[in-house]
């Protein structure tokens, strides 16, 4: 198993509060990595420090190291939207930005690719087919986004962020405001993405980390609890809150 | 028995609901009435396309023409809303995406009060400040002589007026967008400032509208503070270092002190009647671009 992203003593506060506490697990290439645990335990707070979007907080303090391709995010040099353009983020809710579907689509390309004007219309195209969306939209790609259902608008968001070539995507609880239907689309979308892509998803849905994760990371008030193969967590856990959360005793 | 009288009390509390708010709906149309009828007399006697267009203002000769006002209140007005405008977008930008919390909280009651100074303050800092520095300074810079009591103070005092309620308008827009925007841009791969310029400007485009919509209502009928610099000469503008003569400042100068002279007091009531007309068309051609540009997110 090669790991694509190596959390090292992970710690971050919000002002005196600490969210995380001493994280330490790795990230399989290639694989659906599902962080698990009840709300308020600092899942999101987790995947938003993978994409330092955790620097839009105010007095935030993070230290340990987050290591992407060799590369410790957290103390480099190197540009911030860069770091970020590697993941592409999916959110609880869809927000497609204030535009067309055509534009929603091309704003990550045109902001950091400002060469290959031409090549856009095709790489939206491809995009849209990538998340099962072109079939419903090649008609109006110019109307808002915003007239799109909110299964359709999650698909657009997911095509969003593929459009400038992540090789990572975050995700966060990604279904929970969806119907069933567009839910098993985006479940089996990220299936298919595992192919090319590092897939990390966050979710309390227990019955969802059954059915998609290859990795689990179990998570509770901050601390990650237990961590391993989907397999090895779901029929033989090791850690006494861990049996617990799988029997139903919380949320 | 107490039932019953609960049940009453339940339904009076209602009237009375309703009772307000047919007031208040009856309000504006009972003015616009008012002043209508008022007006008719010399609507009857000249034609009312003349009066708008005319400049010629010799209540004793019986000529009224509203050329001069109309221009001045609209030079004014538009003078001093293309001053606070990019001045109230860059602050509420820097208050709710830079700032720290702190500032915001320490800066919201500073424009309130602002907006609830008595306009005459204004007024007087306009004569103190604003007129002298025109005259001294802005004016001969141009290779100008002016008095000072031009357009151009009563737009800069106004636009000084009208910054705290465009402010506070602006800071609910950008306040309400929600964060997961910029997170959704900002993965992407944006910078801040593109984020800002290519998605909340955008998203907050019709609450810019209607910030500036009714800054423009604002500053339309502001009488006092405006009266106090811009000179108060009936002639058309033709620059900014012209001295003007806004509508509010030609009713409330003349208003009681007409004597006898025939119409006088029903041009000064048709002039209230264009200053209710215009402020409502702004209104409705802000309210129009709103939809439009919700319709187009």
């Amino acid at each position: 198993m090669k790991s694509k992203i190596d959390i090292k003593n992970l710690n971050l506060f919000i002002g005196k509060q600490q969210i995380l506490k001493n994280v330490n697990v790795q990230i399989p290439e290639n694989k659906i990595t599902i962080i698990l645990g009840p709300s308020g335990c600092g899942k999101t707070t987790l995947l938003k420090s993978l994409n330092r979007l955790t620097d839009l907080y105010e007095d935030v303090k993070v230290s340990g190291e987050i290591i992407i391709d060799n590369e410790d995010i957290l103390h480099s040099n190197q540009d911030v939207t860069a770091i970020r353009k590697k993941m592409g983020l999916l959110a609880q809710r869809p927000y497609p930005l204030p535009m067309s579907i055509f534009k929603n689509v091309a704003y990550g390309i045109r902001i950091s690719d400002s060469e290959n004007k031409k090549t856009i219309p095709q790489r939206v195209e491809y995009h849209l087919k990538q998340v099962n969306l072109w079939d419903e939209v090649k008609d109006r790609l110019h109307s808002p986004a915003s007239r799109l259902s909110i299964g359709q608008q999650q698909r657009l968001c997911l095509a969003r962020g593929l459009a400038v070539d992540p090789e990572i995507i975050l995700a966060d609880e990604p279904t929970s405001a969806l119907d069933p239907i567009s839910s098993q689309a985006i479940e089996q979308k990220f299936i298919e993405l595992k192919e090319q892509y590092t897939v990390v998803m966050v979710t309390h849905i227990l019955r969802q980390a059954r059915r998609i994760a290859d990795y689990v990371i179990f998570m509770y008030l901050g601390e990650v609890v237990e961590c391993g193969t989907a397999e090895e967590f779901f029929s033989n856990p090791k850690e006494e809150r861990t049996k617990a959360y799988l029997k139903g005793a919380f949320n | 028995m107490r039932f019953l009288s609960r049940k009453i009390r339940d339904k009076s509390s209602l009237f009375w609901m309703v009772i307000s708010l047919v007031i208040l709906l009856l309000m504006p149309i009972l003015l616009a009435v008012g002043l209508y009828l008022k007006s008719l007399p010399i609507l009857q006697e000249q034609s009312f396309w003349d009066l708008l267009t005319e400049s010629d203002w010799k209540p004793m000769q019986g000529k009224f023409g509203f050329l001069p006002f109309i221009t001045s209140s609209l030079w004014v007005t538009f003078l001093s809303i293309i001053i606070a405008t990019p001045v109230c977008i860059l602050t509420a930008i820097y208050l709710t995406q830079y700032a720290k919390k702190r500032v915001l909280a320490i800066m919201q009651p500073i424009i309130d009060i602002l907006a609830g100074l008595p306009s005459v303050i204004y007024g007087v800092w306009g004569v103190l400040i604003v007129v002298p520095f025109i005259s001294k300074t802005v004016a001969p810079f141009f290779g100008l002589q002016t008095s000072g009591y031009t357009i151009l103070a009563g737009a800069i005092v106004l636009s000084i007026m009208v910054i705290p309620f465009i402010l506070n308008i602006l800071i609910e827009v950008f306040r309400t967008i929600p964060e997961e925007l910029t997170e959704a841009s900002l993965s992407v791969g944006a910078t801040k400032w593109e984020t800002i310029k290519y998605v909340l400007l955008k998203k907050a485009f019709p609450g810019i509208i209607s910030a500036t919509g009714l800054g423009v209502a604002r500053a339309f009928g502001e009488t006092i503070a405006v009266l106090m610099v811009v000179g108060n000469v009936v002639k058309v503008p033709t620059s900014v270092f012209d001295s003007g003569y806004p509508l509010p400042a030609l009713i409330a100068n003349n208003y009681g002190e007409m004597l006898s002279i025939p119409m006088y007091d029903s041009a000064l009531m048709l002039a209230a009647l264009i200053l209710f007309g215009i402020v409502l068309l702004f209104n409705f051609l802000s309210r129009m671009a709103i939809i439009r540009s919700e319709k187009n997110q």
